[in-house]
């Protein structure tokens, strides 16, 4: 299992295109992936789970990934969430 | 017999009434045909759900718009979720029907969606309901209403209407809307004034009082409806569907176009409006900017004040929607007839001359300075947010503010947020004080909005709410004209721009007065901003200075307004 911290920063947050962004994104990596924000854990690869879990801009968030090319899917998401997620 | 509800589009229909009442989506009589099978309905239901409603997505983007259509291109990214798919599986595996499974896990989605504390969030509940109801009858056979085979003259008269029927509206044979639930700002709003179809919204217990085959005529300027008319309410309205029809067809030719005088001077033409939602009707009423956003409405109706995370949505989301323009948000005004029960705000004898708006403000800085961080971050990304302090009577108030504004500047700096820095600071002008000293005030601040209605009433000191003394309350009067036109100058003056936010600001008989004066903006209600504009477009320069100099000759009130209407072109 691997984790890292890091900030979404895009304006919308976690709303629908983000969202959307993300889950396609991870949709390839056959390892879980888990956004731990506040008290919440999230599936990411839910669209229903993250956009429920309100997750808006400046959220300090934690990504887990667990399995099978776990660090290239850690990577993935880090680098698509601190690149704004598209917006 | 009339019914009341919202007016959310303008216009007026008539026709004969067609109730779409809920389908049956009953499915107790549904057997289990095993596992396998009922697997495979669910998945052909899919692919028919995605295959429709990608159609009714492209159809809509052609009739209506980006953002209409997303709604439904939403749906379709939800309903492919792989762990909502397989929660319905597991269902199916424990011995439910298709549908059941459907009805469950939407349900429950659309259940986890109303709990959430983000208004744009919980509008995903109506999707993931009209999911689930659009599934179902696939599932079931039951069939989608199709508007477009109704016959022409048909009001729709519905509980809700939902992104999914809305691609079947057309002005061709739809004469009106009638719902029971929504408001002005309401997705079937948004798209009854897209599609250019007069709407009345919110009527209660309207499936229950109409008939299918009712006469019915809407009046969506009004949000009036007549249930079965006599000849002679049908002929008045006749006409004046008649009346409201041509002039719609003259003003359209204003839409997309600058806002000039007949010389080709340009002016900024921009609305007023009271929440973010209503930025995209004011984006299609033709608005190239916001001239009032009243921030009030977001602290109203609730428990406790809104978090700087959630004003900073609303401000940005007005922000960007004006990306090409400017948005000028007056900062929190309550006090007199607007009172906010968590902030403990006491009964006073005077409200409107007492502890209120800018002043209410800055004796509450904790509540103040939430706000002013959030305006501060909102104008990060497009730098067009401009914030205007209401009710102001001395320099020491904006001095106040904007020490405030400086302290908030360096929190956000430290704390690493980005945040516009250079962020205008402007005030409303609309008491008697500030007025007269508006060439003292105009060296401290970035701009000024001239806000006439409670201009009007402090200067002309007269409750507009008390019958008795409500004539007194005009924008004719000299005095109130000369408060204008001197804040007018003052403004340019000191070389900063002026607008005007007040119903003064959308009213045809001064515009001649305010072109004349140098008025730099005029900021008026949405519907009122192509009339605007084609009342601008009507005079030349040389025309209003006479007007103005001819009208600030006359002495009295009803002398200035019976030039002005007698000179004005409608």
């Amino acid at each position: 299992m691997v984790s890292a911290k890091t900030r979404v920063v895009n304006p919308q947050g976690m709303h629908m295109r983000p969202a959307q962004l993300l889950v396609n994104t991870l949709a390839v990596y056959p390892c879980e992936v888990t956004i731990h924000f506040g008290e919440k854990a999230v599936n990411a690869k839910s669209i229903m789970h993250l956009m429920a879990a309100c997750i808006k801009q400046g959220s300090e968030i934690e990504i887990e990934c667990d399995g099978e090319r776990e660090e290239e899917a850690l990577q993935a998401a880090l680098s698509l969430i601190e690149s704004g997620l598209g917006e | 017999m009339i019914l009341r509800g919202i007016g959310a589009s303008e216009g007026i229909g008539i026709g004969k009434a067609v109730c779409i009442r809920e389908k049956n989506l009953d499915y107790s009589s549904v057997s289990y045909a095993g596992r396998e099978a009922e697997k495979r309905r669910l998945q052909e239901t899919i692919e028919k759900f995605e295959a429709q409603t990608g159609s009714m997505a492209g159809q809509i983007l052609e009739r209506a718009g980006q953002k209409e259509s997303e709604i439904l291109t939403g749906q379709i990214a939800m309903l492919s979720d792989p762990f909502m798919q397989s929660q319905m599986a597991e269902m199916i595996e424990s011995g439910q029907c298709a549908e059941a499974a459907v009805d469950q896990v939407c349900t429950m989605y659309a259940e986890m969606f109303a709990g959430v504390d983000d208004e744009l969030m919980r509008q995903r509940a109506a999707d993931v309901r009209d999911l689930r109801g659009r599934m179902l009858s696939i599932l079931l056979g039951a069939g989608e209403p199709d508007l477009s085979r109704l016959p022409v003259g048909s009001v729709l008269v519905i509980h809700d209407l939902p992104p999914s029927l809305a691609v079947g509206l057309s002005r061709e044979n739809i004469a009106a809307i009638l719902t029971e639930t929504g408001g002005k700002t309401s997705h079937s709003a948004i798209l009854a004034r897209a599609l250019e179809l007069p709407a009345v919204l919110g009527v209660p217990k309207a499936m229950e009082t109409v008939r299918d085959g009712d006469g019915i005529i809407v009046d969506g300027s009004e949000g009036v409806v007549m249930l079965n008319p006599d000849q002679l309410t049908l002929g008045k309205y006749l006409k004046k569907q008649a009346a409201f029809e041509q002039k719609r067809a003259k003003l359209e030719v204003y839409r997309n176009r600058e806002t000039r005088d007949a010389d080709g001077r340009r002016y900024a033409l921009y609305a007023n409006i009271g929440s973010a939602a209503e930025a995209e009707a004011a984006a299609q009423a033709g608005a190239e900017g916001i001239g009032l956003f009243r921030t009030e409405f977001l602290f109203m109706d609730r428990a406790k004040p809104p978090a700087e995370a959630e004003q900073l949505e609303a401000y940005q989301a007005v922000s960007r929607r004006f990306a090409d323009g400017e948005v000028i948000i007056r900062t929190l005004d309550i006090g007199g007839d607007k009172m906010v029960g968590y902030l403990g705000m006491d009964r006073e004898d005077n409200p409107f001359l007492g502890h209120r708006a800018i002043r209410y403000c800055l004796d509450h800085p904790d509540l103040y300075r939430v706000q002013l961080r959030a305006l501060l971050r909102a104008g990060a990304e497009q730098h067009n947010i401009k914030i205007m302090l209401p009710l102001v009577t001395s320099l020491e108030e904006i001095r106040g503010a904007r020490a405030l504004l400086e302290q908030c500047k360096t929190e956000l700096e430290q704390e690493g947020h980005p945040y516009d820095r250079e962020i205008r600071l402007g005030i409303m002008v609309e008491t008697p004080a500030a007025a007269l000293i508006a060439d003292l005030l105009a060296q401290e601040c970035d701009f000024f909005s001239i806000g006439t209605n409670d201009l009007t009433q402090y200067v002309m000191a007269v409750d507009r709410g008390n019958a008795r003394v409500e004539k007194l309350y005009t924008v004719f009067h000299p005095a109130v004209l000369r408060s204008i036109r001197s804040v007018i100058q003052a403004a340019h003056a000191a070389d900063i721009p002026v607008g005007m936010c007040g119903e003064a600001a959308a009213d045809p008989r001064l515009i001649p007065l305010l072109m004349s004066w140098g008025l730099d903006e005029f900021s008026v209600g949405a519907s009122q901003v192509l009339p605007t504009r084609a009342g601008i477009h009507r005079w030349r320069a040389e025309e209003a200075g006479q007007a103005a100099r001819e009208a600030m000759s006359l002495s009295t009130s009803s002398g200035v307004q019976g030039y002005l209407e007698a000179i004005a072109r409608p």
